[in-house]
């Protein structure tokens, strides 16, 4: 058993403490005959830590595409050549997606706009579309909609949207070789504001942008100082237009090794499978993650493309024995 | 509701002649996505994706659900 493994069992299992930097690093360089005992392990974390139970969220694009900022992996925006338009959906339709979500045994819809951060009419969209989806369906809102004036926050909180997510996406070290338009601090700043209004933080990112391993590790400490109630994963879907549209996805074993990376810096943490994962991990790998430390899927379609039909998600969680997390346990 | 009648001269994920030349990779690549050109006259849709299922609309020639 490689020393990491041995330390993380008795730090992490035992005591609830994640690894630090290095120790994540280890991880992630683990060679591949040893992958199944650190994910055993992560799993172990995750079962003693968070429990058996899986948090199933869908998500929706409120406002889709034309959006000023630069982030080199989006589809969405207006300054690549991608061939996604902007389109935003009305409130019977965001209702009705609430409703199908609901319908799967989700807790958690997360209304997602492509934005820099909201202007006066889609906080006046969220506002209203946030009371007739709570006057309709009993599920948990969620919102994305870039980064945030502590007004827009004492809004959203007034609301009732109980959780907002704003990724890092990568590493404060490698942030601005993915985006030119903002910083990394201003999405901190966003973040810090959204943890002293008492909302639920949603912070995680995109691992195949181009970083390294030591980049991959420093992201996870990053994100473990924050210490955000649930951290979804993505792995890079190269889109076309876009400046990452030529890289290559990430590969299975190397996802998997972060996933349980990962999990052994955030034991206590809500680690969502986003992004990606079809085309990198497949359903093999989705299995394996499930079994390696995430607790959390996203089902359904994603903002700009399909993901797997949510009864496969969920009936390979009745076969794993993981039940879906209850609405009535997450209020 | 539009129902569009595919006579698919372009291809609807990169944009290209459907015909001239076979799209492999494209046809794997919509599996997970949906369609951004219309087949009929190559303009970009207006797609809206959902949790279950997604609609794209062409000015021109409607709108497909998928």
């Amino acid at each position: 058993m490689p020393e990491i493994l041995d330390q993380a069992r008795t730090q992490v299992l035992g005591d609830g403490v994640g690894l630090d930097q290095a120790g994540i690093l280890a991880v992630l360089n683990l060679p591949d005959e040893h992958l199944p005992a650190a994910l055993q392990l992560a799993h172990d974390v995750r079962m003693r830590w968070c429990g058996p139970e899986v948090e199933v969220e869908g998500i929706v694009s409120l406002k889709t595409g034309g959006c000023p900022e630069d982030c080199h992996f989006c589809s969405q925006s207006g300054l690549f050549t991608s061939p996604v338009r902007s389109v935003w959906l009305d409130i019977p339709s965001l209702v009705e997606a609430a409703k199908q979500t609901a319908a799967t045994g989700a807790t958690e819809f997360c209304i997602v706009a492509a934005v820099r951060g909201p202007d006066d009419r889609l906080m006046k969209q969220m506002r209203e579309g946030v009371a007739a989806i709570k006057a309709a369906v009993d599920i948990q809102v969620a919102a994305s909609l870039g980064m945030l004036s502590k007004e827009q926050v004492d809004d959203l909180v007034d609301m009732g949207v109980h959780r907002y997510n704003h990724n890092l996406e990568t590493c404060k070290s490698y942030f601005p070789n993915v985006v030119t338009t903002h910083s990394w601090e201003e999405r901190w700043e966003t973040l810090r504001m959204v943890r002293d209004s008492g909302m639920e933080v949603c912070c995680g990112g995109i691992l195949g942008l181009g970083e390294t391993v030591e980049q991959r590790a420093e992201f996870a400490a990053q994100l473990a100082e924050l210490n955000p109630h649930e951290v979804p994963l993505n792995f890079l879907n190269p889109r076309p237009g876009t400046p990452l549209g030529d890289r290559p996805v990430v590969e299975g074993k190397d996802a998997l090794r972060a996933i349980a990376a990962f999990r052994l810096a955030m034991p206590r943490t809500i680690l969502r499978y986003a992004g990606g994962r079809e085309i990198t991990l497949g359903d093999l790998g989705t299995r394996a993650g499930l079994l390696g430390g995430i607790n959390a899927v996203i089902v359904g379609n994603y903002l700009t493309t399909l993901g797997r039909p949510a009864t496969a998600d969920l009936e390979l969680l009745d076969e794993l024995k993981m039940p879906v997390k209850a609405l009535s346990a997450t209020l | 509701m539009t129902t569009m009648t595919t006579t698919e001269l372009w291809c609807d994920r990169c944009g290209e002649s459907a015909t001239a030349t076979a799209h492999p990779a494209c046809a794997s690549a919509r599996q997970l996505e949906p369609p951004r050109f219309c087949p009929r006259c190559r303009r970009r849709m207006k797609v809206q994706v959902l949790p279950v299922g997604w609609s794209a609309v062409c000015v021109e020639h409607g709108e497909i659900r998928g």
